[in-house]
């Protein structure tokens, strides 16, 4: 069973910024582990484009989709036997990013 | 044929869970199970009064279910060749290696609890597979619409497959944590049945309180070495026991010292009584001993008192610094404060009350509170202004009532 593990940040209230060796060394467990699918870091909601081409021509827009307080700072793909593996990973994930962790399934 | 429905009766409160955990651990699939053991109890009404009742009623409940329930598998499966390998990879998992307490109704318990569902939630889930109500019972309980109910429900059933919420019982490093979940959704099932919240709705609710009993019984059953769940069994049994004498011919409700303790139930103070002993001797032995088990044998005093003037004082109070230190929570800090207004007197109680303040403001029990003590003090102005905010905030029928008659006799 695959989980989307999303890394959720505040702009009104970041978590701190030096958890990287943290975050390193828990996806070292993660892989070692057996659970570690993907994991990335994403940059800055600013950075992002929509694309809409459902109607000709296609139309590009500057940021992200919904313009919100919190936002999707990084991610994971977790290979976990149920949710209460997951949600285990998940709390510790936590406190290694110091932000909010969403688990959701992969259908 | 009067033995069949009761046969009936008697099968749905004994068996539903049964079948319904044994369906769920077969099929890996909680909707299949619930359907099935939905028609099964319905081919029962139909054919037990006409074909007389099976000698073992629940295994022929648990074989028709799960007949039905392979009919319905493979009517779907016609439709969906994938779902049936999902189904039958699910369905195949070898069981979870478990301790001394296995049963697939505690397995049902847990995952109806599960932590990641909402705690109403929790409640409509357990109170549907493990309690048996209809949805439209459950709905009538906490005053939703049956359909928002059916939602509720269904949308769970969705989480618990599509997230894979596991079906089974946890591994001992957390099963404190997650019976303590479990109990907490009993004990809010029981307190809802005890002050029922809501203008239209009866001030007690004995359907509620009894299925609380019942399933904490089930629990109890399962876990007879678990101090929490004797310590709530047992604050359930002496709370329900003075139910009759807690609401007035005229719909009031009647605080402890008013009560005529002749009206409580022997019966539940016993058997409340010895879960109590039961539990004293455990910590006397060395358990820690939880909240649920101060709780309760903080009932246990008050029901030990023929009068209210016999009530041991001393023994609440120190009860209650007991739990203060598990539990340093303002509620706690506030109960505490009205046994010391018996043991200390009221103007030192209201000083321990008023310190609450800034965080009880907004609770209607911190008002009634200070109300009664501002009475018992001869300030009756600042008592009526106490009652007018405490009948304000109140939810429960009979509580209006006695506050408002309190109120008004200030006047």
């Amino acid at each position: 069973m695959q989980y989307l593990v999303s890394v959720i940040d505040d702009k009104s209230n970041p978590g701190s910024t030096d958890r990287r060796p943290a975050i390193s060394a828990f996806n070292e467990r993660l892989i070692a582990e057996g659970y570690w699918v993907f994991s990335g870091g994403l940059a800055d909601t600013d950075a992002a484009t929509v694309i809409d081409n459902r109607g000709e021509p296609a139309v590009f827009s500057d940021g992200p989709f919904v313009e919100s307080k919190e936002y999707l700072a990084g991610i994971w793909v977790w290979e976990a036997p149920d949710l209460d593996v997951a949600l285990k990973l998940a709390a510790e994930a936590s406190k290694v990013c110091d932000r909010k962790i969403e688990v959701r399934p992969f259908l | 044929m009067i033995d069949a429905r009761e046969a009936i009766t008697r099968a749905h409160e004994e068996e539903w869970a049964r079948v319904i955990a044994a369906l769920t651990r077969r099929f890996g699939d909680l909707d299949i199970a619930e359907e099935a053991a939905a028609e099964a109890f319905a081919a029962a009404v139909e054919r037990w009064p006409a074909d007389g009742v099976p000698p073992n009623p629940g295994a022929w409940l648990t074989t028709t279910a799960n007949r039905k329930a392979i009919d319905r598998i493979r009517r779907e499966n016609k439709r969906d060749d994938k779902h049936k390998e999902a189904q039958t990879v699910y369905g195949n998992d070898p069981p979870e290696p478990v301790g001394a307490i296995d049963d697939d109704r505690l397995r049902l318990i847990f995952t109806c609890c599960h932590p990641a569902l909402a705690m109403q939630t929790r409640v409509a889930l357990t109170l549907r597979m493990v309690g048996g109500l209809t949805v439209p019972e459950i709905a009538r309980a906490y005053l939703v619409a049956e359909t928002a109910m059916g939602q509720r429900i269904t949308r769970a059933k969705t989480k618990i497959k599509a997230a894979r919420i596991p079906y089974r019982v946890p591994s001992a490093e957390d099963l404190p944590a997650r019976v303590s979940g479990v109990l907490a959704v009993l004990y809010l099932v029981f307190n809802e049945g005890y002050l029922a919240t809501g203008p239209d709705t009866d001030p007690l609710r004995p359907d509620l309180t009894a299925e609380a009993i019942r399933l904490t019984r089930l629990i109890r059953g399962l876990m007879p070495g678990d101090g929490e769940v004797a310590g709530l069994l047992a604050l359930m049994l002496l709370t329900e026991a003075r139910r009759t004498a807690r609401v007035s011919a005229g719909g009031d409700l009647v605080p402890l010292a008013e009560q005529d303790r002749g009206a409580w139930d022997a019966g539940l103070i016993a058997e409340g009584h010895r879960l109590v002993r039961e539990r004293l001797a455990a910590t006397a032995a060395g358990a820690a001993p939880g909240r649920y088990q101060i709780l309760a044998a903080i009932n246990a005093v008050h029901t030990s008192a023929r009068d209210i003037r016999d009530t041991d004082w001393s023994q609440v109070l120190a009860l209650y610094d007991q739990l203060i230190r598990l539990d340093p929570s303002p509620i706690i800090a506030l109960n505490r404060a009205i046994a010391v207004a018996e043991f200390d007197g009221p103007q030192v109680a209201l000083a321990a009350v008023d310190r609450l303040e800034d965080t009880l403001a907004g609770y209607h029990a911190y008002h009634a509170t200070r109300a009664d003590l501002l009475r018992r003090l001869g300030r009756g102005q600042q008592a009526c202004a106490a009652y007018d905010k405490a009948i304000e905030l109140a939810g429960n029928t009979a509580e209006t009532a006695y506050l408002t008659r309190r109120r008004d006799q200030l006047r």
